[in-house]
């Protein structure tokens, strides 16, 4: 197993995740807005979405070396199962569920005489004898395998789940409660809670649809290269599933890597005020002052500079993409702490007025303990808000970035690259649209189930929007 | 209010003296000289020589922050700190990497920058207000879900793809505007009109929302209530009311990015081949003509100083509550 740089910070942020839920379990104040979220049918439907995105993200990030390959490359278990995706590679571009080239050329026929036209794919609907016919009806019998299988799948999960939920809880309203089991009270009442929760339904309709989907893309990706492929004869649908954790580690690492700094310095200056304020209230108006975009190309042509000279560094393709991705995640984390620094200094400020603040400090408590006791948890609530806010505009910044060849390595799939490298092909006739709407609907699946959720968990988060659904 | 601005623009020489400290430190000290020479020439087979060559073509071939090699007041005029990053504070934008005069570009490019930036500004500003007044105006009805709806899938879909879409379904398919380009004086209408037209559409959804929640703040306010009491209707509240009042963090949110119009647009200026100073920066970046990235990062910063003035002083136009001091 090999571990890359970015692949570490994943599993800390995971690790991180973990620890505070387990910090936070049981802890009312915090049940609340969960519970909020949970009853909300949008939050919990983008959430699964969310998480279904993670999951390919997470299987994305544990790479290492194949045993028997020789070629000395690193794969990741997604590329593991992806293999023949990742091998079936055409000559150059052909259109989603094609079974020829895309463009006419000169082929050998069978009996040696040349020819004028379109060349068979050498795996795209390799199994048909004569595609004209075959191939419609060919496609909806494998979409329909795969659907039902989908089908199935979710089926068995979904009985699986309630009969797991059932005894559960018929066991417990009878350990727990058995006088209010007897008078037929609380049961009911809670079953009928549990079973008719219009977000649980929710759920499972999005579940029931994003399963077979899945199943029948990857079930027809074996035979067809269901997005076409690109210019080099890559599949588009492995590109856009491999751009995902481009996108989700932007959009968390990022945040990752500036939360330490923007709530250490907003919290010091905001409660320490005098000097402390007015140095850092210098050091986020001068970083602010910069075009953000400006500042990360000056960084990433500095990063660039780095790399060229010391190449012994950095051996493998992927490990110097990888490095790239940390570097542009350093980089716009750099830039966008600021936003969230001032406003938690604001919120500081105002925080270290209040009645039981003054009284920690008559009470003599030292101002460490006041500031870890008091002040963080009471601001924790705008930093979560301001991650969840800024994922969507980081990952939709990703595409512009790497527009502008400022962003991610051009040997590494992600969404901005796929759009930067079918742009130009808008211009041939037909034209190739393809790679360019594969990577737009998954980067507008992402971002609009970041904002969904974002927006829930600001109403349920923020005090002054508290109460209202 | 003359003392305000005249300590305000004291305040901001150590703003700008950081930004200029720091762009020194990325340029020139993160990276030597050297290393530009060789990215420029060409990473394999370069000889000592060419890179001397190179730096001293280029200015480079000095000391960062002490000459001591020479006399007087050389020792620290005849260095790559004074030579390359003092002289941007007088806006002596120097000589680019490929031998053009920065400043001359400069000037020259920031009115096409303006003409595709201030309209969309305008323009947008008009569009989201309206549409952000009318959500308030039908609160709590289906129109109003419709749009909280829409806003968030507008806000969700890729600027770019706003730009690639317009430029094919209107420019290529509809054949009503050209894809791309621009032209001197009022000919330049015609190239204008895709860039604005698609630059105020991406900014509808988070646009829109924004002003609906500043709306919204200001209609839940006692003020209202007694317009409401007084028998005004609820158009007449609204607009006589209402807007003025939130019209206060919309104006200064307007005005901080006003001067940094003349910066352009990264992205649409490129798309639409406009040769405005966004285009510009693209081209350095692309090119790694450093000396243009760093003018173009200190004009920025400039900018923004002048930004958050201009803010300061029209709080105090268009809320008699504030005052400087």
């Amino acid at each position: 197993m090999v571990v890359l740089w970015t692949d570490a910070l994943i599993y800390l942020l995971i690790a991180v995740i973990l620890a505070l839920g387990l910090y936070l379990r049981g802890k009312e104040h915090i049940q609340r807005p969960l519970q909020q979220i949970g009853r909300s049918k949008i939050g919990m439907v983008s959430l699964v979405v969310l998480l279904f995105f993670v999951l390919i993200g997470l299987l994305d990030s544990v790479h290492f070396k194949p045993a028997d390959d020789k070629k000395n490359e690193i794969i990741s278990l997604l590329d593991d199962w992806a293999t023949p995706l990742r091998e079936h590679g055409e000559k150059t571009y052909s259109a989603p569920f094609a079974t020829t080239l895309y463009s006419k050329e000169m082929m050998t026929m069978a009996d040696g005489s040349m020819q004028w036209g379109y060349p068979r794919l050498e795996f795209g609907g390799k199994h048909l004898n004569n595609p004209e016919t075959e191939k419609i009806p060919d496609i909806l019998q494998k979409t329909a395998y795969g659907l039902v299988q989908g089908l199935g799948l979710t089926g068995a999960f979904m009985l699986l789940w309630y009969l797991v939920r059932q005894t559960h809880f018929e066991r417990l309203n009878f350990i727990v409660r058995p006088e209010l089991v007897a008078q037929g009270q609380v049961v009911p009442e809670a079953r009928h809670g549990e079973q008719f929760n219009p977000s649980a339904k929710a759920v499972w309709v999005v579940l029931f649809i994003i399963v077979p989907l899945a199943t029948a893309l990857i079930h027809l990706s074996a035979y067809y290269h269901v997005f076409g492929t690109d210019k080099v004869g890559e599949d588009v649908f492995y590109q856009a599933v491999k751009s995902i954790r481009t996108g989700l580690v932007i959009g968390t690492l990022t945040t990752l890597i500036m939360l330490p700094m923007a709530i250490i310095f907003g919290i010091l200056a905001g409660f320490f005020r005098g000097w402390v304020d007015d140095v850092i209230q210098y050091i986020y108006t001068t970083l602010n002052s910069i075009p953000s975009v400006l500042l990360i190309a000056a960084s990433i042509l500095m990063v660039q500079v780095y790399m060229a000279n010391h190449e012994a560094a950095f051996t493998s393709v992927i490990v110097r993409a990888d490095m790239r991705l940390l570097f542009l995640c350093m980089i716009l984390g750099v830039t966008s702490w600021t936003g969230l620094c001032r406003l938690l200094r604001a919120e500081t400020l105002k925080l270290r007025e209040m009645e039981y603040v003054q009284a920690a400090q008559a009470l003599g408590v030292k101002q460490g303990t006041i500031l870890v006791r008091h002040i963080l948890p009471n601001v924790m609530h705008i930093v979560l808000i301001s991650v969840v806010l800024d994922f969507s505009s980081l990952v939709l910044a990703e595409a512009v970035l790497s527009y502008i060849n400022i962003g991610v390595d051009p040997t590494s799939y992600s969404w901005g690259n796929m759009i930067n490298g079918a742009r130009l092909e808008m211009a041939r006739e037909p034209i190739v649209w393809w790679s360019l709407s594969a990577a737009f609907v998954f980067m507008f699946a992402l971002v609009l189930a970041a904002n969904l959720f974002a927006d829930v968990v600001q109403n349920a988060f923020d005090p002054r929007r508290s109460g209202n659904e | 209010m003359t003392q305000y601005i005249i300590r305000r623009l004291l305040y901001s020489l150590p703003l700008l003296m950081g930004v200029n400290i720091l762009t020194f430190v990325l340029f020139f000290v993160v990276n030597s000289p050297d290393d530009m020479a060789r990215m420029q020439l060409g990473q394999k087979h370069v000889t000592g020589q060419s890179i001397a060559n190179w730096k001293q073509q280029h200015g480079y071939d000095m000391p960062l922050l002490w000459n001591s090699d020479r006399e007087g007041t050389k020792k620290v005029t005849d260095t790559i700190f004074y030579q390359k990053s003092v002289g941007l504070f007088l806006f002596r934008f120097g000589v680019s990497d490929s031998g053009r005069n920065i400043g001359a570009d400069i000037k020259e490019r920031a009115w096409p920058s303006l003409a595709v930036a201030l309209p969309t500004l305008l323009i947008g500003l008009l569009v989201n207000i309206c549409f952000a007044l009318m959500m308030v105006l039908f609160r709590n009805s289906y129109l109003e879900h419709g749009g909280i709806v829409l806003c968030v899938i507008l806000m969700s879909i890729s600027s770019l793809f706003y730009i690639i879409g317009g430029q094919f379904f209107i420019g290529k398919v509809l054949r009503l505007v050209p894809i791309s380009g621009y032209d001197d004086g009022l000919a330049a209408l015609k190239f204008l009109i895709l860039p604005v037209l698609i630059g105020v559409f991406s900014g509808i959804g988070s646009g829109v929302r924004w002003y609906r929640t500043l709306f919204l703040e200001e209609v839940e306010k006692d003020y209202v209530r007694t317009a409401r009491a007084k028998g005004l209707s609820e158009t007449q509240t609204l607009f006589q009311h209402v807007l003025p009042n939130a019209m206060i963090p919309i104006l200064t949110g307007v005005v901080v990015v006003l001067p940094l119009l003349f910066m352009g647009s990264l992205i649409m200026e490129s798309f639409f081949s406009i040769p405005g100073l966004g285009n510009y920066t693209i081209d350095a970046i692309n090119m790694q003509d450093f000396a243009i990235v760093r003018a173009m990062v200190f004009l920025g910063s400039v900018l923004y100083v002048i930004g958050l003035l201009l803010t300061d002083i029209s709080y105090t136009l268009v809320d008699p509550r504030v005052r400087l001091s």
